[in-house]
Order: C-alpha cells, then sequence, then structure tokens
C-alpha cells in the first residue's frame, strides 16, 4: 500500500510532527519503502489465528489501594521546561 | 413538522478509591496543584502503569447492580491524542473488551411511567489533569493531580426520547454509584460527569439523524438545559434546510449557550491499540460471587422496604431511598424519633427546602439526624408544637445548641399548665370584652370564623408557646360560658 | 595482568579478597576511558565523582564485611535506564538535559549489589537503529576498526566492554540490541525471556519486545551480572512473579545429551559464506563435547522482519508522545501556540530515524489500516512464537549466526535502512516470541568478529549460559582483545 505526500502530512499531524514541504518527498519514498518490506505480511495465511498482544500468557497482576507515593514537586518541577505556582506552564489551551 | 428526540449518555464516574488506578497517588481533592502527581502520572519516562484492585472491585460492583455480564477477561488499550493534560499522550481506557458488558437501568418518570435503559457497556479508564486558564497571564497552567483517578465511562445505548428521561437516567445513575459506595457522587466537584450525544429525526423516520456530543455537564439542570437548547438547535437547522455535522459542543452553564469545540476537531483519530504494559485482566467466577455478596442494597430495593417497612408513599420513598445519604439520614431520624411518618416528613418537607435553598447535600447538613430527630421527639411529647419544632430547627440549622439547648435557651416549652393557660384566657377575654360578646351573639358560622382570632390573640400572649389543643379546648368552653 | 584484562568475576574476586581496592579498579577504568573514549564515543556521561564515591563507600563495606556480592565493581549503564541526579538522554536531543528523578529497577538492584557505574553509554536514539549512527552524540566507532560500525542499538556498551573500558555493561534488546552488537564486538551479550527483567524506569521503546540483559567479555560474567538483574518487580506489571533461577551453579555442567536446532532458515543460500562457516565450526565444537545438533525449520520467522516493523513502530509511535515539551525534555523557543509547542519541540528534538518509525507507527495504526497492519503482524507474531513452541518439542537450544553480516563502515548504509532492518532477521523472531537468547563470539573474519546466537526455550537462560560457558572453556575467541586501546 504506496502513500501519498497528503497521508505523510496527514500523519505527521497525528503524530505531532512538521514535515517540510522539500523534506515531503523524501520521507515520502522512505516511508514507501519500509511500507512495501513490511507488506510481505500480506502474504501471510493467518486464518483465524488470534492476535498476540504480549509474549507471554499471563494476567495482569492487582496492587493494593495504598497510598504509597509522596509529594515529589520539589524533585519534579525543576526540570520542566516552564512552570508557574506548581503548574506546567503551556501556551493557552483553547476548548 | 413532527421531531423525535434520540438521546444517549456517556457518563463518567470517578471511583472512589484511595489511589489513582495505575499509580499510588492519593486522589483526595483540594490538593496544592501537582502535589498529588507522582512519576507515572507525570508519564516520566521509563515509568509503567499498575492496575488498582480497588477499581476493578468498584467496577464490577457497578455492573453487578445493573445486572450486567462481568467480562472475566478484559483488557486496556491506548487511546492517542496529544493534550496538555494527558501526560503520556494517551488514555489508558478499555475499548474492545470491556470490564462491564451490557446491563440495564430502570428509570421512573414523574408520571410514574417506568422505562428500561440498557446500557451497552462501562469500562474502566483514567481521568485527565486539568488546564488552569486563570493566573497565568495568558498562557495556561497543567495541575495533574487529577490525572489518573480511576473512572468507568458507563455508555448507554440511544434509549432516552427526552431530557426528562435523561436527567431521569442521570439521578437514577447518581442514585446507584453512591448506593454501592463506588463514587462520592459529588457532581460539583466532578465526580460525575455527562457526555450526551443528541440527534432528531421526523417522528417516524427510522435511521438516526447525525447526533451532536456535548460534553462535561456535571449537573442535572444543566444536563436539561443543555439538552432543550441542543434539541432546538438541531430542529431549527433542520426545518431551515441545514445539515447536523457531527460534533462535540461545550455547554456555558453562565450563559446559557452551547458552542462547537475547536480543540479536538482533528483528534478523531485515536489510533487505540491495545496497551502493551498492562496485560489482559481475569476476574475468577468466585471474586465476582464475593463481590456480589457485599454489593450494598440498591435503590430499588431500599425504595420498596421503606414502603414496606415505613409505610412511605411512593413519592416520599423515592425522595428518600434513591440517594444513599439521604437514606441514611433518613433512618437515623427514624432510630431517634421512632415515628417514620413524621420523620419522612420533617426530611422531605422543611429540612429538604432548607437544604436545597442553601445549595447543601445532605450530608452537609448543619442540622444532624440526631438533632431532628430530637426534635420530632419533643413535638410528639407536647413538650414544643409543630410552629415552635419548626423555630427549633432554625436555631439548630443556625448553630445555636441541640434542640434540648435551644427549647431550655429560648424559653419555648409550650405551656401546657392548665391553670396559667385558663388566667390567660380570662384575661384575653376580659380585654376584647366586644368580640367576645360578638362571638357569643353570633351563629355557628360565623363563630368559626371569629375562633381564629382569639387563638391568635392566645398565642401572641403565650409567644406561640401555649398547647394548641389546650388553648381550643379552654376558648371554647369560656367563651360559651 | 591488567585490571582491564581480568573478568567481571575476578575483578569481583579480587575485590572481594583484597587484592585490590574498588577504587584502585575504578580509577583504573575512568583512566582508560578519558584515554581512549574520545575515539570511540562508546560514553554519553562518565560520572567520575559519583564512581569514586561508590568506590569508596564499596571498600569501606568490605572492610566492615558487608556489601554486596558484586561490591565494588564498576561497570556502565546503557543511557536508556533512569539513572537518578545524572543525565538520561536516551542518546536524543530530546532527553539531551533531562536528569533523571529516579533509579531504574536495574540501577537499583545492581546499585544493591555494590556495582559502581563509571557512565551511562551511548546508543542509538531512544534505542532505534543497529548502528549506532542515530544518537544524537555521534556515532560510536567499533574498537575492532575505528572506520565501521558497533552495532547497535546498545553499541556504546559493546564497543566500551570490547575496548575493556568497562569489564561490563547493560544493555536493552528490542529487535537484537544487546546481541548485534554483541556480535560485532566480540563479546557476549544476553537478553533475558521477556518478563524477567524490570523496565521500570528503562525508557520505553516497543514495550512488548523491550528486555534489559547483561554485556560482558564471557558467558560466565553475563551469568553474574544477570542474575543482580532478575527478579520481580510489583512497578512492572509485565515483568513475572517467579522464583528466580540460579544462572550460576549450572555454568559448568556437561553438555552431552543437549540437543541444538539449527534451522534452516537461519543459514539461506544467500548466507555470507565465512559467516556460516564460523557458525558451524562452533556448532561443531559443542557437538564434540557431547551435544546433538538436528536440522529444524521455523517457517514463520522470514516474516519477523516484517512484523516486527509494524509492532515496534506503532508501539513506540505511542510511547514517544510523552516527549511533548511539556514535563521535562526539550522544548522549542517561543512556540506561538500549543500546536506549534508540540510539532516543533518534538521535531527538532527528535531525529530522523525515530520521526520515520513515528511516522510508520502512527500510520500502521491508524483509521483503516490497523487490521491490514497491527492485526495482521500481531497475528503472524503468534505463529512465530508457535514455531519456536514446536521446535522446542524437539530441542533444548536453537543456534545460528547472530547477525548476517560483520560491522559495516561507518555510514555504508546510510541510506539504505530497509537493509539495515533486513539484517536483524535473525535476531527479531526471539524479541518477538520473548524467548531468551544470546551471542557470542565465535570466531573472527578478517580481523572482525563473529556472533553465534544460541536461543533458549522460555526461562532457559541458564541452559544457554552453559552451553556458551562450556564453548568459552574449550575457545578462546571470547579472550582475544582489540589492539586499539591496549595500553592502560
Amino acid at each position: 500500500m504506496a502513500i501519498n505526500q497528503d497521508t505523510i502530512l496527514r500523519v505527521a499531524h497525528l503524530a505531532r510532527l512538521q514535515v517540510s514541504e522539500q523534506d515531503c518527498e523524501e520521507t515520502t519514498s522512505r516511508l514507501n519503502d519500509i511500507l512495501s518490506m513490511v507488506d510481505q505480511l500480506q502474504q501471510a495465511d493467518v486464518g483465524d489465528i488470534a492476535p498476540m498482544a504480549h509474549p507471554l500468557d499471563v494476567h495482569q497482576p492487582l496492587r493494593q489501594d495504598i497510598i504509597t507515593e509522596t509529594d515529589i514537586r520539589a524533585e519534579v518541577m525543576p526540570i520542566a521546561p516552564a512552570q508557574e505556582d506548581n503548574c506546567y506552564l503551556v501556551p493557552r489551551v483553547i476548548e | 413538522m413532527q421531531w423525535e428526540t434520540v438521546i444517549g449518555l456517556e457518563v463518567h464516574v470517578q471511583l472512589n478509591t484511595q489511589t489513582k488506578i495505575f499509580s499510588g497517588s492519593s486522589t483526595q481533592v483540594g490538593a496544592e496543584a501537582n502535589s498529588q502527581a507522582s512519576l507515572i502520572d507525570l508519564g516520566m519516562p521509563g515509568t509503567l502503569p499498575v492496575l488498582n484492585r480497588e477499581a476493578v472491585n468498584k467496577a464490577i460492583l457497578f455492573g453487578l447492580a445493573i445486572n450486567a455480564d462481568i467480562n472475566r477477561h478484559s483488557a486496556f488499550e491506548r487511546k492517542n491524542y496529544f493534550y496538555p493534560d494527558l501526560p503520556k499522550g494517551y488514555q489508558t481506557t478499555q475499548l474492545e473488551h470491556p470490564i462491564v458488558g451490557a446491563g440495564i437501568v430502570e428509570i421512573e418518570l414523574a408520571d410514574g411511567r417506568k422505562k428500561n435503559v440498557r446500557i451497552h457497556h462501562a469500562h474502566l479508564e483514567e481521568d485527565a489533569g486539568k488546564s488552569l486558564h486563570e493566573d497565568f497571564h495568558g498562557m495556561s497552567g497543567i495541575d495533574l493531580n487529577r490525572a489518573g483517578t480511576p473512572l468507568i465511562e458507563i455508555v448507554s445505548e440511544p434509549d432516552l426520547s427526552t431530557s426528562e428521561e435523561a436527567v431521569a437516567f442521570a439521578r437514577k445513575l447518581h442514585s446507584i454509584v453512591t448506593s454501592i459506595g463506588i463514587c462520592d457522587g459529588e457532581m460539583s466537584q466532578g465526580s460525575l460527569r455527562f457526555d450526551v450525544n443528541v440527534s432528531v429525526r421526523l417522528k417516524g423516520e427510522e435511521k438516526l439523524g447525525t447526533r451532536t456530543e456535548t460534553k462535561n455537564l456535571n449537573s442535572f439542570k444543566f444536563m436539561e438545559r443543555a439538552i432543550a437548547l441542543e434539541v432546538e438547535r438541531q430542529i431549527d437547522v433542520l426545518e431551515d434546510g441545514g445539515t447536523i455535522t457531527q460534533e462535540t459542543r461545550l455547554f456555558d452553564a453562565d450563559t446559557n449557550t452551547a458552542r462547537a469545540m475547536r480543540s479536538k476537531e482533528d483528534a478523531n483519530d485515536y489510533r487505540y491499540f491495545p496497551c502493551p504494559d498492562l496485560l489482559p485482566v481475569n476476574v475468577s467466577e468466585a471474586e465476582i460471587e464475593a463481590l456480589r455478596d457485599a454489593l450494598p442494597e440498591l435503590p430499588d430495593t431500599r425504595k420498596a422496604r421503606f414502603i414496606e417497612q415505613y409505610s412511605l408513599s411512593s413519592y416520599d420513598a423515592d425522595m428518600l431511598a434513591g440517594d444513599l445519604n439521604m437514606a441514611n439520614y433518613f433512618e437515623a431520624v427514624v432510630t431517634q424519633a421512632n415515628d417514620a411518618k413524621l420523620a419522612a416528613n420533617w426530611v422531605t418537607g422543611e429540612l429538604a427546602a432548607r437544604l436545597n435553598a442553601s445549595d447543601l447535600n445532605i450530608q452537609n447538613s448543619p442540622v444532624s439526624a440526631t438533632d431532628l430527630g430530637q426534635i420530632i421527639v419533643r413535638l410528639k411529647d407536647d413538650t414544643i408544637s409543630s410552629k415552635i419544632a419548626k423555630q427549633v430547627l432554625e436555631a439548630c440549622w443556625n448553630g445555636e445548641g441541640s434542640p434540648d439547648q435551644v427549647i431550655e435557651a429560648k424559653g419555648l416549652k409550650q405551656m401546657s399548665d392548665s391553670g396559667e393557660l385558663e388566667k390567660i384566657v380570662d384575661q384575653l377575654i376580659a380585654d376584647n370584652a366586644t368580640q367576645a360578646q360578638a362571638y357569643r351573639d353570633a351563629d355557628e358560622n360565623k363563630r368559626k370564623k371569629m375562633f381564629g382570632f382569639f387563638v391568635g390573640q392566645a398565642m401572641k400572649a403565650t409567644q406561640g408557646k401555649a398547647n394548641p389543643q389546650q388553648i381550643n379546648a379552654l376558648l371554647e368552653k369560656k367563651l360559651t360560658q | 595482568m591488567s585490571l582491564h584484562d581480568k573478568s567481571l568475576t575476578q575483578l569481583r574476586d579480587g575485590i572481594q579478597q583484597g587484592d585490590f581496592s574498588s577504587r584502585e579498579v575504578t580509577e583504573h577504568f575512568l583512566a582508560r576511558i578519558k584515554k581512549h573514549d574520545a575515539q570511540l564515543n562508546s560514553f554519553i556521561s562518565v560520572t567520575e565523582e559519583r564512581a569514586l564515591q561508590q568506590a569508596d563507600a564499596a571498600d569501606q563495606a568490605r572492610q566492615k564485611n558487608q556489601g554486596g556480592v558484586l561490591n565494588g565493581v564498576p561497570i556502565a549503564h546503557k543511557d536508556i535506564f533512569c539513572t537518578r541526579g545524572i543525565r538520561t538522554s536516551c542518546a536524543s536531543r530530546m532527553l539531551d538535559n533531562f536528569i533523571s528523578p529516579y533509579d531504574a529497577t536495574v540501577v537499583d538492584k545492581l546499585g544493591n549489589a555494590g556495582i559502581v557505574t563509571l557512565g551511562k553509554t551511548n546508543m542509538d536514539e531512544f534505542a532505534m537503529g543497529s548502528s549506532n549512527e542515530t544518537s544524537f552524540y555521534g556515532p560510536v566507532k567499533n574498537p575492532w576498526d575505528l572506520e565501521r560500525v558497533p552495532g547497535g542499538s546498545s553499541g556504546g556498551s559493546a564497543a566500551a566492554v570490547a575496548a575493556r573500558l568497562a569489564p561490563a555493561a547493560t544493555g536493552t534488546d528490542t529487535g537484537g540490541s544487546i546481541r548485534q552488537p554483541a556480535a560485532l564486538c566480540g563479546i557476549t551479550g544476553l537478553k533475558p525471556t521477556y518478563g524477567t527483567v524490570s523496565r521500570w524506569g528503562m525508557i520505553a521503546f516497543a514495550s512488548s519486545l523491550d528486555q534489559a540483559g547483561p554485556m560482558a567479555r564471557s558467558a560466565e560474567d553475563c551469568a553474574l551480572l544477570l542474575q543482580n538483574m532478575v527478579g520481580h518487580d510489583e512497578k512492572d506489571s509485565t515483568c513475572l512473579n517467579r522464583a528466580v533461577d540460579n544462572y550460576l551453579s549450572d555454568l559448568d555442567n556437561d553438555i552431552n545429551g543437549l540437543t541444538i536446532g539449527l534451522p534452516e532458515e537461519f543459514f539461506p543460500a544467500d548466507l555470507n559464506g565465512n559467516i556460516a562457516d564460523v557458525t558451524r565450526k562452533a556448532i561443531a565444537e559443542l557437538e564434540k563435547q557431547g551435544a546433538k545438533v538436528v536440522s529444524i525449520s521455523l517457517p514463520s520467522v522470514k516474516l519477523s522482519v516484517p512484523t516486527y516493523y509494524v509492532i515496534a513502530p506503532a508501539e513506540a509511535s505511542s510511547n514517544l508522545s510523552r516527549f511533548d515539551g511539556v514535563r521535562y525534555g526539550y522544548r522549542c523557543e517561543d512556540p506561538s501556540d500549543l500546536m506549534d509547542l508540540y510539532k516543533r519541540s518534538r521535531s527538532e528534538g527528535f531525529g530522523d530515524e525515530v520521526k520515520r518509525r513515528i511516522l510508520v507507527g502512527t500510520y500502521a495504526l491508524s483509521h483503516g489500516y490497523y487490521d491490514a497492519y497491527y492485526l495482521k503482524a500481531q497475528k503472524v507474531r503468534r505463529l512465530i512464537r508457535d514455531d519456536f513452541a514446536r521446535a522446542f518439542e524437539k530441542v533444548d537450544v536453537i543456534a545460528g549466526p547472530t547477525s548476517p553480516e560483520l560491522a559495516f563502515g561507518l555510514g555504508a548504509k546510510k541510506d539504505d535502512p530497509i537493509t539495515m532492518y533486513m539484517a536483524d532477521v535473525f535476531t527479531i523472531a526471539v524479541n518477538l516470541a520473548g524467548l531468551p537468547a544470546l551471542s557470542m563470539p565465535g570466531g573472527f573474519i578478517d580481523g572482525l568478529p563473529v556472533g553465534v546466537q544460541l536461543i533458549g526455550n522460555y526461562f532457559r537462560e541458564g541452559q544457554i549460559l552453559n552451553a556458551a560457558h562450556r564453548f568459552q572453556l574449550a575457545t578462546d575467541w571470547h579472550t582475544q582483545a582489540p589492539t586499539f586501546a591496549g595500553d592502560i
């Protein structure tokens, strides 16, 4: 399944990545290389094989509902790119 | 043209666990910004989720309460989108394999009509943080304390056809989740939030119209208004020959208007896939049965019990049994007062009116159940009249002490000393000799009308404390002597 | 024998017996790093001050007869493991300024065992690559030939161990990222069964494939290091709660009767004949010691590369969404609005290969393509696992070459990523199935090391380490050192 530049731009937007106009062609061709390699998958006869999300057949352990975490602002706020009044700062969120 | 409305609800219910769904951070509301955001809640590189057992149990309890299928195997998926209050860039949720399958919620409408609303499923997921817009000079501040709070999202089938039904359904869900103790029910703090899917179609049309989703309504009143507004808007658009765009809308309670949301318009390709950091959740039959045994009384069962045990009317039972806190309060008053009828009258009458006027929940009532019970006790043992009882309630409401303290301090005890009352009545008749004579001269009909004047005078003279039965008897006797 | 020629096990014993102090050993390796790493570029951060503090603490502990089983032994950590108070970059501009507020479980466990951390090793950015050329900090050179790549993504760890700048190092393996650089640098590296080592604090690439493991010069050293990395961790839901195996106790066992399967798919007609020869000779040595060799087939393994290049990018596209310039890491200058903040921070913070894989993964998961790509890949993944399961009914160990090629020239595959992806064909299936596997030096071609891969059944790390150790008792490929940095 070959993809075109419009698809690349749509996917890049979904992934919040910029693809400049001059890079778009190269990116498209590289991605098409990868996708045509990946297209070998289409030969596989998977019949009614169940999809496998995890390598091992184990189930989710559950945690006790007990507070174990403490206030770590002193350690984590200083590594934020922008913060004020204990909040992370971003350009205004418009809903 | 005759239009018909189709409504479905998606309800987010915050589960009242101690800790978050995937981390050991507290879920307490009101803490300083980001003080309850752990490495996991912040989406730090390398951090991983571990599922909270209580969140799973509470979701199952809900499923049991609506007679739903509990899925023995459920799984988490990632819903991918970028938003500053979503630290990992995805929400961990359930899509293909939710923990709670199809169920039924019965609602009762004002006219007594009952209706079954089908629940499509309910799934576990994590709440997002909050974006704050005030005080950040044009920027937004992100507080991630709420990020990771466990939610169940309850998805109904589009079985509702009026805003009244939608509100009844929402109230019923509120009643269920608070009754089974999985949610604190604090609507104003967002503990329950409603997304309303609305579409309209011509009567008789089978195909559903295009729907819009109005998000994050956190009061029944707003929900009712938002639905009315949206139905009206859609009909206007269609009658003008327009078409409805499928969109997410925001309701502004202050202006009573709604508008389409801007930020998520392009984000509808969520790229769901199984969360590789979490394994399938298995629930055993034994675990489900243990939870079934522990399931608290459901609102419908409680209502039936109230009617049976306390001989309440269906209306009163509905009012008292619907809300767990209300029900507990009522039963505490009954225990104290030993009179269900009076307890019901006072709780649904005087107290409810006061709470309503002050916008308070029963659990924040300034008058405790014990105090209200005590007021009823004093009413029943003739220490006070019902008129004085209201005065005592007001004093208790204002924090002036226990009912007995108030009665004592204000000297509100009913005057039942017949000697004393007789003196007062004698004096009163003497002071109003003309009226007394007129009374004596009047016929039965006129007398009835004039009698009230003397009762009023007696009450005035005793500051309302006179035992009304005794006063009536005394007046009747003395006026006709 | 110079300190740097001693094995991890010898250094551990020497420190314990008081032959030399941890400080002496640590200073020695720090000096070697200082002297030689400018050429290799195998370290992103050298944590000299902290290493010396840890060494002194280890020496004091020894005097009080305290200290863990690896007391005072210095190693290096791949810069994908979070280390509290130390930059943890994942070789990305995105995390160039990221001082981790916490330690990964692996770092914690090894710390508790008494390990001294020399520094953080270079790698492919976010572990995406097989040549260590995608690092924001520049490529790592192969100590056997400074014009060639060390392999990747754990190329810094492999090069540092091969050059004797560290006696051992940690690595991570998503599609061969421990085994392939181990092969290309002539050291031993093991990827454990998925779920054996905690992933807490290991920056995720593809969560259902990632697994941390040891990289050292011998199987014995790998066993020693692995023993101190494994174990249940409540912080990782996918980390198994099972009794810890003893990898050291069975190392010396004879391998008489061990059945080794050679999959025809690992010896394709177009495989470099010299590599095939080296591999067969190594297997012949095991046969000589009593192992039985049989032919097997893993028919679905040929689809492992396309399967991997759907699943890994898909998971990565989601795992890397958290890098948004809001709470930590790189943020673009003066974002005009929220979209600008996201797009520029991510586009400037990630390198080309990372962005490519995010795009592939986003596409594979997007509406209309999920079934054709992601779901299909998940189904083929089960076929691959089932192939191995059938094989392990007949054999104890599966063997073959680790990589179909030798260390190649820097920049040689820059414009041909697909060829590079395809070269991971022998290692990738193991991650898809979640099996344990190691690479050990099996010989040399033109002065470049060749790795032999041994794949075990689930939780049979002990068995492949035993076979590798027996092989290394009889051969000296693993003791060869590159002439580079031969002096102190």
